[in-house]
């Protein structure tokens, strides 16, 4: 209830500040929710959200599916692991959004290249999220694990997995949250549909401040809504152990 | 001889933890090793288990070299040991993947019944109590049924009463199964309470000092004499005097 009246108020304080700003394009709260109506009449609102979506999966599933395998031998290989480890080091701190020009290069302005882009974004998280998870993994499981006549796969699939999966789904929560962030830059140069082409092409085209801020809206609203499907996982009976307090 | 421990040294780096360690253990015996801490008792049992390569001499058992470890000899951790992802019937059924679906159902309800977790099938390990846990890990390695069980200081994390019960606990089962059991304490009582025979090792690097036989049959009174002056003798072989 008490974030509810903030947020209300923060609403309130907007609606209050637009007649009394500089700045005339901005848009009233009021004046965005017709925004998105209007999208939504065009169509383009269910296009778009789908068009963004669809790209952040693609991404996010392939940096996943990629990602698991190589952090868990990474993790339990650890001179595999040190040799790699600068390339990591040295790659992470490259925004995603720098690799946009060479995204372009590789597979020209259309869907392939904003995936390929979320996928870079993706793909370093969740491998180091993976290897951190299997390097934290207790000794004895896995020496009870040996003990029952496992072998190596066995070992993995009923053993390190299930260890490390508290610790992949937080690490998946937040690499989303960045998948979503990276999406919407990717669209404003890669692509030419998506919330993040909404944004920027109804700046460029006719100075429509209404539809940037409905857009801004929407990615806010569906970002809660990816964290708030992700945090379900953390319910999970299997993996409630791996997180402190309940 | 089920377990023959012959002339095993171990060194870490430059640290000499167990030398020249000689034992044998025939079949259905339970045996204490016991030594203060950091005498390398700990450190012998996962020799024996096969999870660590002594430096010098070898184990056998019925005769053959361990290499590593081996589902008919199952080590028991302390309650750490159970897997936290699964619930107690994942748990206790965990060994049995080579088993018929109907065989390892038979298992886990016997075994479940057996440490007196009925009722707890669906529970996962957060949801037990320290005993409980312990009482899930001994099943689950009951499970398999392993001719030797090694026990690494198992109740050393429980309240004294919960401790108490878990070794009547694990004579029953003994006594019901017949196991070779190898168990690692650094608690005397615990010995003179449980064992056949008990190892006294000495402080770093472990030797055998002195082999204690405990001939008295179970259910063992703890105020009979003949048990005061096992456990006294030991006090005294430590080094301890018997006062606070």
């Amino acid at each position: 209830m008490g974030s509810l009246s903030i947020a209300g108020l923060a609403v309130a304080l907007w609606q209050w500040s637009v007649p009394r700003s500089p700045h005339t394009l901005v848009p009233s709260p009021w004046q965005s929710l017709l925004a998105i109506l209007e999208l939504a009449q065009k169509g383009l609102l269910t296009k778009y959200v789908i068009a963004s979506l669809f790209r952040v999966t693609w991404g996010y599933v392939a940096a996943l599916l990629l990602a698991v395998p190589v952090g868990t031998t990474l993790g339990l290989w650890r001179r595999g692991e040190a040799a790699i480890n600068p390339v990591f080091q040295i790659l992470r701190p490259i925004s995603p959004l720098a690799w946009i020009p060479i995204a372009i290069l590789w597979f020209g302005v259309g869907d392939s290249s904003a995936i390929f882009l979320i996928f870079l974004a993706s793909f370093l998280p969740l491998t180091l999220t993976t290897v951190n998870a299997v390097h934290n993994i207790e000794e004895v499981h896995v020496r009870a694990g040996e003990n029952f006549g496992l072998t190596k796969n066995e070992l993995v699939k009923s053993v390190i997995l299930p260890a490390i999966l508290p610790q992949l789904i937080v690490g998946m929560r937040i690499t989303l949250g960045i998948a979503w962030l990276v999406v919407v830059a990717a669209e404003m140069i890669a692509v030419n549909s998506g919330l993040g082409f909404l944004i920027i092409d109804a700046r460029n085209a006719g100075n429509r401040y209404d539809l940037v801020v409905a857009g801004m809206i929407l990615i806010g609203v569906i970002g809660v809504i990816l964290d708030l499907l992700m945090r379900q996982l953390e319910k999970l009976p299997g993996v409630r152990w791996g997180y402190a307090s309940e | 001889m089920k377990v023959r421990i012959a002339r095993v040294s171990m060194r870490f780096a430059n640290m000499h933890v167990l030398e020249d360690i000689e034992l044998g253990v025939p079949a259905g015996e339970f045996v204490c090793i016991l030594g203060p801490s950091g005498c390398g008792k700990s450190t012998l049992l996962n020799i024996v288990a096969g999870f660590l390569k002594p430096s010098e001499g070898e184990v056998t058992i019925d005769g053959e070299a361990v290499a590593g470890p081996d589902p008919r000899r199952i080590f028991v951790f302390q309650e750490r040991g159970v897997f936290p992802w699964l619930t107690v019937e994942g748990n206790i059924g965990f060994g049995l993947f080579r088993q018929s679906e109907s065989e390892k159902r038979e298992r886990i309800k016997h075994y479940v019944q057996l440490v007196g977790l009925t009722g707890f099938e669906k529970a996962y390990p957060r949801e037990l109590s320290g005993g409980m846990k312990q009482r899930l890990e001994v099943a689950r390695a009951l499970a398999v049924n392993p001719d030797v069980l090694y026990l690494d200081e198992p109740f050393g994390a429980l309240d004294s009463i919960t401790r108490l019960q878990m070794r009547r606990e694990l004579l029953r089962i003994w006594q019901a199964e017949r196991k070779t059991i190898l168990f690692v304490t650094h608690d005397i009582e615990e010995s003179v309470q449980l064992a056949d025979r008990v190892v006294v090792l000495s402080a770093r690097p472990g030797r055998v000092r002195r082999i204690v036989n405990v001939d008295i049959p179970h259910p063992r009174d703890l105020s009979d004499p003949r048990y005061i002056a096992l456990r006294d003798q030991i006090f005294a072989e430590i080094g301890l005097a018997h006062q606070i």
